[in-house]
């Protein structure tokens, strides 16, 4: 039910206001229609995306503060249910799960039963942010863009139902502005909303980006935007641009990377790197898993499990006779030139849009922006002085 | 091999948590004797079927001489042997001693030490004899232990990973307790098994299952140290069940480590990264 890639054109249909107490009436409106909503809530010292059965369930008044290696719960001195940057998970942990079996197989019916359930649950998918509305288009891209589709991932993702909401409020672990992914949102999306609360009260600017996200806001309360009000709210999307706490430079960093491979500096992030694999299962982009055969004890099933696995596992990198990559430097290495420069080799575009979520839950606080800068550092200092010694020779001869 | 294949449980020193959870496994009970013929255990029953055993599962550790020549007969008599939790693979909690003086903790508990025959440390199986394979946990994880059987069964390897506790964390959506609370937590050094139960009870992992593949002492340090343990306490934090295991006395020895969020050393110029 969602638009591929950015050429669906926009049907008609002019942006409305939709008040927060409507949101009811969307939750009714959505699972009318058979979706599971998944969306924020507050559960265990964090916003977390979970099912919702009801719109009481949003984070109403929560926020986040972010930093390196460290998230807190935020109480907001206003009643913002999307005021918030990214939480532990992303919409990869709906669209491509954690676990996902593959096949099973009975040895007594001489049966092979392919995939999931017969039919794959339907998500509507609440309070998408912009950056993480580009990492599903990239994960489209990765699972669904080669010859063979992820099945698992293609069932859930057709019959997912978007709903974007745009960023007024990045935490400072947040570049999305610097990648190119955000603050506000374009396409992509069933419904895009827009969360204002403020003295005029506490509301949404929602626009419809397909047919099936008009069809659903037609039953959800709403009146005409007015200029003011849609004024209001594009100030405040491009308002959350500047306040971005991070920031990655803009080109050049596919080369850098991959002129970096010999680096000195790997040394030093392997001293602070935990190798703990939580960098990689927090990006909304990294797709990588594993598989695990397993029986019963009776040996008459088996079935095929899908896990998420990471290229900081030594496993991952096993080939005959032992692990390629063994280092931590060598871990490391590998997962920031694939999100910042083999991505684009692969996919054709970056695999980082900067949603921070590496940074922030990073139990030993590494952030990918520094560790560009220092590797950018690196580099310059080491052309400079391979230009100062080419001056000093031509000036010898 | 002809009829089912023989399964011989033995005890060293252990508490018997391990062999419990092999009790635990209720439903799985009967089909496990289904399939196999469980011929030593005495903790289930007190028939007992002479060696030798296609398979057997080791709870405890080596702590007496007359136990260092029982675990040799018992791989002599064994086709496969697994150890089964901490005491087996790590030398469990009753190797502190290896780090004291057992003589010394003998004369404090017991009324009469000269009648305690204790060799002076607690060692793992594997260092007596060569074992198939280690299963980590204190106690072991049900799971996992219903997963080395089927797979010892079904002639394949079994789904162990040898990851980071952190893994299983993000794997069941469990937030994390160091980032969102300041928590100290081990589940970064520690082998996955156990699902991530403390994280899932908003608890910092206490390393129940050992050392990971590949810890990294000063970062876990630093890691500790910020969420306000002492040295001494992050000392401490690995004297527990796997205090033998000898990536855990590495990480020991590594009090102190660059701080979570300390940021590369060689930044050309720092601050202009935000906060
Ligand atoms: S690399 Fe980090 S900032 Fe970039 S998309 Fe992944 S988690 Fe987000
Ligand atoms: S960074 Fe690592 S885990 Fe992420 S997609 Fe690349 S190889 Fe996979
Ligand atoms: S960068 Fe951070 S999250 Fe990623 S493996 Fe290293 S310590 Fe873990
Ligand atoms: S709670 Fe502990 S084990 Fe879980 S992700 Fe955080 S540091 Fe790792």
């Amino acid at each position: 039910m969602h638009p591929r890639g950015d050429s669906v054109p926009q049907p008609p249909g002019d942006p409305v206001v939709v008040d927060a107490d409507a949101l009811a009436a969307l939750f009714l409106a959505l699972g009318g229609r058979g979706y599971t909503v998944v969306g924020p809530t507050v559960r265990d010292g964090a916003i977390v995306l979970a099912e919702l059965a009801s719109a009481a369930e949003l984070p109403f008044g929560w926020g986040a503060e972010t930093g390196a290696g460290r998230y807190r719960l935020r109480e907001r001195s206003d009643t913002a249910a999307f005021g918030h940057s990214a939480g532990p998970q992303s919409w990869k942990s709906v669209l491509h799960p954690a676990r996902a079996r593959l096949w099973s197989a009975d040895r007594a019916a001489g049966r092979v039963t392919a995939g999931e359930a017969a039919a794959p649950p339907r998500y509507a998918l609440l309070g998408v942010r912009p950056c993480d509305m580009r990492a599903i288009g990239i994960l489209d891209q990765v699972l669904t863009g080669g010859r063979q589709a992820d099945p698992v991932y293609r069932g859930r993702r057709d019959g997912a139902f978007v709903v974007a909401v745009e960023c007024t409020e990045p935490g400072a672990t947040c570049f999305c502005a610097s990648m190119g992914c955000g603050p506000g949102v374009e396409s992509g999306f069933d419904l895009a909303m827009t969360e204002l609360a403020d003295a005029a009260g506490h509301r949404f600017v929602v626009r419809a980006g397909t047919p099936a996200g008009a069809d659903v806001l037609a039953d959800v309360p709403s009146r005409a935007a007015d200029e003011a009000v849609i004024r209001r709210a594009g100030a405040a999307v491009d308002e959350a641009a500047s306040r971005m706490g991070r920031g990655m430079p803009a080109d050049g960093l596919a080369d850098l990377l991959a002129g970096s491979r010999e680096s000195p500096h790997w040394d030093d992030v392997a001293a602070r790197c935990l190798t703990c694999g939580n960098c990689t299962m927090v990006c909304p982009t990294c797709f990588c898993t594993t598989t695990e055969d397993v029986t019963d004890l009776s040996g008459e099933h088996a079935e095929r499990w899908r896990v998420w696995d990471s290229c900081y596992s030594l496993d991952f990198s096993y080939l005959h006779g032992g692990s390629v990559r063994t280092s931590g430097q060598s871990r490391y290495r590998q997962w920031i030139s694939h999100k910042l420069s083999t991505w684009h080799d692969q996919f054709g575009s970056s695999g980082c849009v900067g949603c921070g979520r590496c940074i922030a839950w990073c139990p030993a606080g590494i952030d990918i922006t520094q560790e560009v800068a220092a590797l950018a550092g690196l580099r310059d200092a080491e052309k400079a002085a391979q230009e100062k010694a080419a001056q000093q020779k031509g000036q010898e001869r | 091999m002809t009829g089912a294949p023989t399964l011989a449980v033995w005890k060293f020193a252990s508490c018997d948590g391990c062999q419990l959870t092999l009790l635990d496994c209720e439903d799985e009970l009967l089909a496990i004797a289904d399939r196999v013929d469980i011929a030593h255990f005495t903790e289930a029953s007190s028939r007992s079927q002479p060696g030798p055993y296609d398979v057997s599962l080791v709870e405890g550790s080596v702590t007496t001489a007359a136990d260092a020549e029982r675990i040799r007969r018992v791989r002599a008599m064994s086709r496969t042997l697994v150890t089964i939790g901490a005491c087996a693979s790590a030398g469990g909690v009753q190797a502190l001693r290896n780090f004291a003086d057992v003589r010394e903790f003998a004369s404090v508990v017991y009324a009469r030490p000269d009648y305690i025959s204790a060799l002076a440390t607690s060692t793992p199986v594997a260092a007596h004899v060569d074992v198939d394979f280690e299963l980590r946990g204190c106690p072991v994880d049900r799971r996992q232990l219903l997963e080395v059987l089927t797979a010892l069964l079904a002639g394949r390897k079994p789904n162990i990973p040898a990851h980071s506790v952190c893994f299983e964390c993000k794997q069941r959506a469990v937030v994390c307790v160091a980032v969102a609370r300041g928590t100290p937590c081990l589940g970064p050094v520690t082998h996955a098994g156990c699902g991530a139960l403390c994280p899932a009870h908003q608890r910092g992992c206490y390393g129940c299952f050992g050392p990971a593949e590949t810890p990294n002492a000063g970062a876990q340090a630093g890691l500790l140290r910020a969420a306000g343990l002492s040295e001494a306490d992050v000392l401490r934090a690995y004297r527990t069940f796997n205090a033998g295991a000898p990536a855990f006395i590495e990480l020991s020895r590594v009090t102190d480590g660059p701080p979570p969020g300390s940021g590369p050393r060689d930044l050309p110029e720092r601050g202009d990264q935000g906060d």
